[in-house]
């Protein structure tokens, strides 16, 4: 009944991905028993169609194609098993029916493009070609039905029409939801396919009838048009006279009205000449088939159509099945009354809302509202695994080579880098050409989950930063790594980023995050340091633990150090850092508070890198940053009159005295006044122990050179109570332990002599003027200067005419120096000449 | 979104005799009685409700006035056939009162979750007043709620006189809307006593409230159905049980979408609150009005309005009608002490107040937010400054 009037071309318009039009495409073919099969898509895939068909190929997969010359410049067609073409090519494959695709050659697009961009080339700031538009891994588009803009969607249109304002669901109640023998399809295969193709019949109409083809998506539209009908009139040559075309609904009323073939070739005569182009499968994955791809028309649900296309039967209440499955393995207590429930709430829901059937906002409504508590939060297990979905493609191992590989093979050659199954070192000295190539090679190769090389420590002794030595051991199975990244990328540099940035996206922890950036400056790919860093600031903006943001820190400062050695613009690094270092600043205090010993010592440290990470970030210039640190160290030092500041450990109270001594930022005098009112007896003995540790550690030298300091001290320890006094003396040892010994001969020697010398009266007079035991009045320039010609020639300094230069010689400045400022012997200069330039 | 759109703002309609489904409770209030201070959804949108029935034709649940489409309608507005506006009572997504309503024609019982200020009482009496025409039916959840209020309780003077007996019983809301076949109400249904909260259970699983006493039951005839509201920033007081949870279907409604729909809230309702305290209204506080919204989204939300970066939110709730109360509290104080105009240093100690409820952990939030959204923002210098200055 239906084949009775059946028209020898049957012109089968689909939505891309629908499962509805899936089934309806699969009973029609089925009807049908076509003897040619033509799909929309790129002719130039037609010689690996067959691989398809092959057992090891999984869908979801995509189709790849991508100018011989330019693998940086792709285009993607994918497939799901849901996808109608999918059906239809498997459908021609399983009965060995001819099957081809008929869409403009890609090619030709390739070559449109490329006309287009020289059109537009004499603006500044065109895209170079090659350089694949940052986030997609799709490369540009071939100009397909959704290349016509928004305000023309034809399904868009179609559910205005309708009055629905989602075109998705309107598509949903009308074709998905309808299977063939379903209400209104009666027992007609045919019947969808006419009702769709009436329906953009009329859509097309005001449209080819006021304005003729121009330019834009029209244009592109119809030569594809011009070239499928083209492809129809050749294979009716051929001799076939039941032919069934699948494409786009769009289309239909195009391909199913056939004007002049000499019309046509008249249209393709203006097509650029095509371009040589490769083609291969690659798997792919429902969370690509989210977002937009070749065909123009990304799902936001696979994972839901999967299910809708797979169930047999009753697909609402599987599905909510599945969903309670899920929400029970993360912990939610969801019995099968919940399900029942939330089945019927999604049927109340339809009806309520005048649809067919429960749709996927209708049963996840539901179960938000009975399995969930109305959380939606409880919800992102369920959208993650059932609506998204994490199904994998996989594809024969007789597919073509992807671009990936040739990419990494052609780079491998030009490195000289030979992918070898044994083991071998390899060390790198960045600063050459080569070499830096290679290594960002290997980085790249690991953010893509390639493990060619692995970076070891450093065979050569060195601690440079231009050094970097791998292993490098190339294991067969890396080729299979290489395929499957192959979706992320056509070149190793795109791929790479775009795979960063999607780790970035996914991340949880701070400190992954800052280790990626560092990475992403290894591996060179400024085009994912902002995602990067983006995601940085956002996770550092809800971290609400001090001790995180303050490890990340000292990274992102080095990274920024680093970024800077290697020439690569880091602003954005500049600005994520600055702004972890001002929240440093705000939340420090607070969070040095009620700390133990053990917790109190591990701040110590964080203290002492997120001083260092200051002192480098400042030296970009922004001053205010290092003021508010040093605000930050001020209040948590205290010793202001009606401060609060119990509660913070001496030991830190102690160590942000000594880093503001040290930056020049407190005067000794007011420094000896924070020892005074820390080392009293009104304090606790211990508490005080702990503030001189915080304060002397990783360096005596200040001791020896301040009487005052060190008369403070030893009052203070003498006036120790007997029974505190075996409390305090292993913090002490422990302090002074960590002296040079000829420091700590040094102050023992200064406290025999000021004992010594100096037994009546006020003992270690303060204040200058007065001498210190042990030195004149006045020092001795002319004896001092004689140390100058030597000093000089020890740091390498043009001569001792120049009175700054001995300052400081181991500042930050020094590339290669070591992060942490260490507390030099030479702090002491700080009060004599303020450092710094 | 929640908008009581123009509840506090429509002056109170003379109350009716007569109104579809009005009940015992307001008959007392004749032709002649003084206007009360706030009629009942039934009564304030009595007009609306019999255009809405008139034109109905959908099917109807048992004992609905309405079909549950235009108990939808009647809750976010639209235009009737017959060219009657129905104003829009909730202002927020579709989602929410749909779900709300097809549950309602279900036989689980709906709980609204929500922060203070999402308009929960507001949605759950407009759907009470619209499926069962009574919005009266109400419990309100405290802390000293007894049972009696859900189950029933006795009349004693009945009781010694007659004996025990149907006369001596006082039935609870819950038990006439059984009874009559209603939708009953319960607030703030954590704040119940638990043991309180699980002589729901029998209600809503055998739907039958046993009179051990009389040896009899009351059991709920087709159209019962029960609409509970819970706070759910403030958890934890009286955790619902398993059990009872189990029975409810439980819908959220979510915080206002947009800056406008907020300022737009808290405009509308700061001016109500203003003219009922007398303050005068402030010639340009619509600035500092928005300044205070979006202060508040944005530590709510935890992100600048740009959306450019991240911002910790505090432990409180920073819910639109605290927004209010600080813009209320801001007028006073620029009404009495300053120039009349609400200025910056007028919101600030109360935005400060708003923001910071734990003394340990959201001082550290406020300063972060303040040193690193406030101070760099354009135009909003006095802000900075007058935040610094209240600390």
């Amino acid at each position: 009944m239906a084949a009775a009037g059946l028209p020898a071309t049957a012109v089968l318009g689909v939505r891309h991905h629908g499962p509805g039009s899936a089934r309806a495409v699969a009973a029609a073919l089925a009807a049908l028993e076509p003897d040619a099969v033509l799909v929309e898509g790129p002719p130039e895939a037609d010689p690996i169609l067959a691989l398809a068909a092959d057992a090891d190929m999984v869908p979801p997969v995509a189709l790849l194609a991508h100018p011989a010359d330019e693998p940086g410049r792709a285009a993607f067609w994918p497939f799901a098993c849901f996808s109608p073409e999918w059906v239809a090519l498997r459908h021609a494959l399983g009965r060995g029916t001819p099957v081809r695709f008929i869409d403009l050659p890609a090619g030709h697009v390739f070559a449109l493009a490329r006309e287009r961009e020289r059109e537009g080339q004499g603006e500044p700031g065109g895209a170079p070609p090659g350089d694949a538009p940052p986030g997609s891994p799709d490369g540009p588009r071939p100009p397909s039905g959704a290349g016509i803009p928004v305000a023309s969607d034809p399904i868009a249109a179609l559910a205005r029409a309708a009055g629905h304002d989602d075109p998705e669901r309107w598509w949903e109640d009308v074709v998905e939801h309808r299977g063939p023998g379903g209400r209104g399809g009666g027992d007609d295969p045919f019947a969808p396919f006419r009702a769709v193709a009436e329906a953009m019949a009329a859509l097309r109409e005001p449209a080819s009838g006021e304005a003729a083809p121009a330019a834009g998506g029209t244009r592109d539209d119809a030569l594809r048009e011009a070239c499928m009908r083209q492809q129809i009139r050749a294979a009716r040559r051929a001799g076939h006279t039941r032919i069934a075309v699948v494409c786009g609904a769009w289309h239909v009323p195009a391909l199913e009205r056939m004007p002049t073939a000499a019309h046509d070739r008249g249209l393709l005569r203006s097509l650029p000449r095509r371009v040589r182009t490769e083609t291969t499968w690659v798997p792919w994955t429902h969370r690509r088939l989210a977002r937009h791809s070749g065909y123009g028309a990304g799902v936001a649900s696979p994972g839901w159509y999967h299910h809708l296309f797979t169930a047999p039967d009753r697909p609402v209440a599987r599905w909510t099945t599945r969903a309670a499955a899920l929400l029970r393995e993360a912990g939610h207590p969801v019995s099968p009354a919940h399900v029942i429930e939330a089945v019927r709430l999604a049927e109340t829901l339809a009806a309520l809302r005048g649809r067919p059937l429960a749709g996927l906002t209708e049963t996840l409504d539901a179960v938000r509202a009975v399995l969930g508590d109305g959380a939606e939060a409880a919800l992102a297990p369920v959208r993650e695994r059932l609506v998204v979905g994490d199904a994998v493609g996989r594809v024969p191992d007789t597919a073509p080579a992807v671009p990936l590989q040739r990419d990494l093979t052609r780079l491998q050659r030009t490195l000289r880098l030979r992918p070898e199954a044994a083991e071998r070192h390899l060390d790198l000295d960045l600063r050459g050409g080569t070499d830096a190539a290679r290594s960002r090679l290997l980085h790249r190769l690991l953010l893509l989950g390639v493990p060619w090389g692995e970076p070891t420590a450093s065979t050569v002794a060195g601690t440079g930063t231009f050094r970097e030595s791998w292993r490098l051991r190339w294991d067969p199975g890396l080729a299979a790594r290489v395929v499957e990244a192959a979706p992320w990328g056509t070149t190793v540099a795109a791929a790479a980023e775009a795979r960063a940035r999607d780790t970035a996206a996914r991340a949880s922890a701070l400190a992954d995050l800052t280790a990626l950036a560092e990475t992403c400056l290894l591996a060179d790919l400024p085009g994912a340091l902002p995602s990067v860093m983006r995601a940085v600031a956002d996770r550092a903006a809800l971290d609400t633990d001090t001790a995180h943001l303050a490890e990340a820190l000292p990274a992102l400062a080095r990274a920024l150090r680093y970024g800077d050695v290697r020439g690569t613009d880091a602003g954005a690094l500049r600005g994520v850092a600055e702004g972890l270092a001002v929240r440093i600043c705000v939340g420090l205090p607070p969070a040095c508070t009620g700390l133990g010993r053990d917790a109190a010592e591990a701040v110590r440290a964080r203290l002492d890198a997120v001083h260092a990470a200051v002192a480098l970030l400042d030296e970009g210039g922004s001053r205010g940053l290092r003021d508010r640190w040093a605000a930050a160290l001020r209040s948590l030092a205290g010793g202001q009159p009606g401060e609060r500041t119990a509660g913070v450990p001496g030991l830190l109270r102690g160590r942000a005295v000594r880093l503001l001594l040290d930056d020049g930022a407190l005067p000794v005098e007011e420094a000896a006044r924070h020892m005074g009112l820390a080392l009293t007896t009104a304090s606790g003995p211990a508490d005080a122990a702990d503030w001189a540790e915080g304060f002397l550690s990783g360096g005596g030298m200040l001791l020896v050179h301040d009487d005052r300091l060190l008369g403070l001290l030893d009052d203070w320890l003498a006036a120790v109570p007997h029974d505190a006094f075996t409390e305090v003396l292993p913090l002490l040892r422990r302090t002074f332990s960590g002296f040079e010994a000829g420091v700590r001969h040094a102050v023992g020697a200064r406290v025999r002599s000021t004992r010594a010398g100096a037994p009546a009266g006020p003992r270690f007079p303060g204040g200058s003027g007065s001498a210190a035991p042990g030195f004149a009045p006045e020092p001795d320039h002319a004896r001092a200067d004689a140390v100058l010609p030597v000093l000089a020639l020890l740091l390498g300094l043009p001569g001792p005419g120049s009175p700054g230069a001995p300052e400081d010689p181991a500042g930050p400045d020094a590339p290669d120096a070591p992060p942490a400022r260490a507390p030099a012997p030479g702090t002491s200069a700080a009060r004599a000449t303020p450092r710094g330039p | 979104m929640a908008a009581p759109t123009d509840a506090p703002a429509t002056p109170p309609a003379a109350p009716r005799t007569g109104v579809p489904g009005a009940s015992g409770a307001t008959g007392a209030s004749g032709p002649g009685a003084a206007p009360v201070l706030r009629p009942h959804a039934e009564e304030a949108f009595a007009d609306e409700l019999a255009a809405l029935a008139a034109c109905d034709d959908r099917p109807r649940p048992e004992r609905w006035l309405l079909s549950p489409w235009a108990v939808a309608t009647y809750l976010l507005g639209g235009e009737l056939p017959d060219g009657t506006v129905v104003s829009p009572k909730y202002v927020g997504p579709r989602r929410v009162v749909e779900v709300a309503v097809a549950t309602l024609a279900t036989d689980r019982a709906l709980l609204l979750l929500g922060v203070p200020g999402t308009a929960k009482t507001w949605v759950s009496e407009h759907l009470a007043a619209a499926v069962s025409g009574d919005s009266t039916l109400l419990v309100q959840g405290t802390a000293g709620t007894p049972e009696e209020a859900v189950r029933y309780g006795w009349n004693y003077a009945r009781l010694l006189a007659d004996g025990p007996g149907r006369d001596a019983l006082v039935p609870s809301p819950v038990m006439r809307a059984m009874a009559e076949g209603k939708v009953a109400r319960i607030e703030e249904l954590t704040r119940m006593p638990a043991d309180v909260q699980d002589s729901l259970i029998t209600v809503l699983s055998e739907k039958t409230l046993p009179v051990p006493e009389l040896g009899g039951e009351t059991r709920a005839v087709r159209g019962f159905n029960l609409v509970a509201t819970a706070n759910d920033r403030d958890r934890g007081v009286n955790e619902l049980s398993g059990a009872l949870r189990r029975r409810f279907n439980t819908v959220v409604l979510p915080l206002p979408a947009s800056v406008e729909d907020e300022v737009d809230i808290v405009t509308r309702r700061v001016r109500a609150l203003g003219r009922s305290l007398d303050l005068p209204e402030p010639p340009r506080g619509a600035e500092e009005i928005r300044r205070v919204v979006t202060v508040f989204r944005e530590l709510r939300d935890g992100v600048t309005a740009d959306g450019r970066s991240r911002v910790r939110s505090p432990t409180g709730t920073l819910s639109t009608a605290e927004a209010i109360s600080v813009v209320t509290a801001g007028i006073a104080l620029a009404a009495h002490f300053g120039d009349g105009v609400l200025r910056a240093a007028d919101v600030a100690a109360g935005i400060r107040g708003a923001v910071v409820r734990d003394p340990v952990s959201d001082p550290v939030v406020w300063q972060e937010y303040l040193e690193g959204v406030v101070r760099e923002r354009d135009g909003w210098k006095d802000f900075y400054r007058a935040c610094r200055e209240v600390g």
